[in-house]
């Protein structure tokens, strides 16, 4: 059969358009009411748990995670499930350490949380700078991904990819706020669940639903590959160690996810959307393997990379095969709803570190009218969607993939640690806050630059100065170490008064917004 | 009573108290359940590849395992901030009127 991947096809812009238009549509009632701040940040605080949950579902599994994940599987075997593994986990440790407090002392950032009881203009800054800074990182890995994938799929240019995501994602996001974003997200999550669901089905069919049948063909087919056993993925224990800790605290530091705890109306719906989103994901994350294997089997690790070098196109290409043009449209509108849903929610985010961390609290000392702060959010919105397409063009064709690394090590390193410790450490100061937020993010973007992801992989030079692939190990220790030494170095009373009578909003939720 | 006199009463440190301890516990369990796989995988590739089913290895059967234990925490800490911290907030809410 003929592959109609990479060429226009009708079913996939038909999908496409639906999607739009339904996303649109929603967009155009979310307007309506968003309004004031809170609707335009958190959605007035009237999403419930399981829409949440949903919502957060459809933050966390981009493009990369599915198209990624089931292409390194058809190639590699069990290393993908590894990796899939640990973007499970950061998931749990959210629900233990962050989301209720985070929810109930926070308003639309988590720099909220963290100065709260701290001097406003220095965390503010620092806390928004190291926010930025994860989602840019994260951004562009999306818009460079993004542009890739779309013009693998639809054969459209990719600048021209590049700017329909950017303008249909600002569409949601300048008009729809928070609200429209997460009910782009929760039909994103919804299509991509059931498309995948499909899929897992249609493949599974092939082996008479025997996942030892389809194992055992997996073995068959490629002997000498050790499909089913850990191939070069985690090779020393450190190594292992660092990616974990990158993985699973970086989760507990990305903005555009802390975000989505303020659209909750209380500590209780937040907790309730960390089970729903854990849900979806590791259902996702323990179905994917099977679209990964199936598609070594039936369509070829030679096949597979004759697409795409990096094997993005293993489920699409499986896809077709399953269920013919019309499914491979239907998989192929999935992917792009992706992208672009993940994509607003970063946006948003940046926007609210922006305009609400920025400008409100520093420049303005939180005395903007309600207007004026819509309206210097809005304009945010639109500077940081023309920053995404204008460095996803402009990083065409480079290797970007580490970008995803440095996005968690930092988060995990500069935004995690000092919303941690506000939290639990009585005897936190804002000068601890500042330097660990600073220490962490330098040391983990200059560690990443001398490792062997960026200085051999993209730099290619011979050896790497610093042994790690992620350097959270190293990066977050140095940040806790950093807040620890400068807090003890100035003793704030008046924090520490105030870290006491904070308590009751923390774990009460009396006084939460 | 002042909120510095209520948040330092016996009653609302043994909430908080509770509310860590239970949260570190659960996160020591998803941390030996997480990181002794991934030591696994680093240090003993011969466990992994003990067949335990026809064409089932160990390493598939620890990462299902793996995947739906971490989702099982999460339950785990909903049912019990459900059954026992949201019963203590109510009780010290009123305490606080």
């Amino acid at each position: 059969m003929e592959s109609t991947l990479g060429k226009p096809n009708l079913t996939a812009i038909l999908f496409f358009v639906l999607v739009v238009i339904g996303t649109m549509v929603i967009t155009y009632f979310a307007a309506r009411k968003t309004k004031t701040t809170s609707e335009f940040y958190a959605a007035g605080r009237s999403v419930t748990g399981f829409q949440n949950g949903l919502a957060l579902a459809g933050d966390y599994m981009s493009a990369a995670s599915f198209l990624g994940i089931s292409g390194m599987v058809a190639l590699k075997g069990y290393d993908g499930m590894i990796y899939a593994v640990g973007w499970l986990v950061g998931w749990p440790a959210l629900m233990f350490l962050i989301a209720e407090p985070l929810r109930n002392l926070g308003k639309y950032t988590f720099a909220d949380v963290v100065a709260s009881r701290l001097r406003q203009g220095p965390i503010r800054i620092a806390s928004a700078v190291g926010g930025i800074l994860v989602v840019l990182c994260y951004t562009i890995a999306q818009m460079v991904g993004s542009g890739k994938l779309i013009q693998l799929m639809f054969g459209m240019p990719y600048e021209m990819a590049e700017i329909i995501v950017g303008v249909v994602m600002l569409l949601y996001v300048l008009f729809g706020g928070m609200l429209a974003t997460t009910w782009v997200q929760i039909i994103k999550a919804c299509l991509l669940l059931f498309g995948v669901t499909v899929l897992t089905l249609l493949a599974l069919n092939k082996f008479g639903f025997s996942i030892s049948n389809m194992l055992g063909q997996v073995q068959a087919m490629y002997p000498d590959a050790n499909m089913l056993n850990p191939g070069g993925l985690i090779k020393n224990p450190l190594d292992a160690l660092s990616l974990g800790l990158a993985l699973m605290f970086g989760l507990l530091g990305l903005p555009h996810i802390l975000m989505r705890f303020f659209t909750v109306p209380d500590a209780k719906e937040a907790r309730k959307s960390v089970v729903y989103a854990t849900s979806f994901i590791g259902y996702f994350y323990l179905v994917i393997p099977v679209v990964g294997f199936t598609a070594a089997v039936l369509i070829g690790k030679d096949a597979i990379l004759g697409i795409d070098k990096g094997g993005n196109m293993a489920a699409p290409a499986l896809a077709e095969l399953l269920g013919g043009t019309p499914f491979l449209g239907f998989i192929a509108a999935v992917a792009f709803a992706t992208i672009l849903a993940v994509v607003a929610g970063l946006t948003l985010a940046a926007s609210s570190a922006m305009s609400h961390d920025i400008y409100v609290s520093v420049f303005k000392k939180g005395t903007a009218t309600e207007a004026e702060q819509v309206k210097v959010a809005r304009i945010s919105v639109i500077i940081f969607g023309i920053f995404a397409v204008g460095l996803g063009i402009l990083f065409k064709g480079q290797n970007v993939a580490f970008l995803v690394g440095l996005a968690f090590a930092i988060a995990a390193s500069a935004n995690f640690p000092a919303l941690f410790l506000s939290i639990v450490w009585k005897k936190f100061t804002t000068q601890g806050a500042v330097w660990s937020i600073l220490a962490g993010a330098l040391s983990a973007t200059v560690l990443i630059i001398i490792s062997p992801t960026v200085w051999v992989d993209v730099l290619h030079h011979e050896k790497a100065i610093f042994p790690l692939k992620n350097p959270a190990v190293v990066s977050m220790t140095l940040s806790f170490a950093v807040a620890f030494i400068a807090s003890i170095m100035t003793p704030d009373k008046k924090a520490q008064d105030q870290y006491e009578e904070d308590k009751i909003r923390v774990y009460l939720g009396v006084g939460a917004e | 009573m002042t909120a510095r006199d209520f948040v330092s009463s016996d009653k609302f440190n043994e909430l908080v108290r509770s509310r860590w301890t239970f949260s570190f516990i659960m996160l020591a369990i998803l941390f030996v359940m997480y990181y002794g796989y991934i030591f696994l995988v680093a240090l003993n590739r011969e466990f992994l590849a003990k067949m335990v089913g026809n064409n089932i290895t160990m390493g598939t059967v620890l990462f299902v395992l793996v995947i739906i234990g971490a989702w099982l925490l999460t339950v785990v800490y909903v049912l019990w901030a459900n059954a026992s911290y949201d019963k203590k907030v109510e009780a010290l809410k009123k305490d606080l009127q």
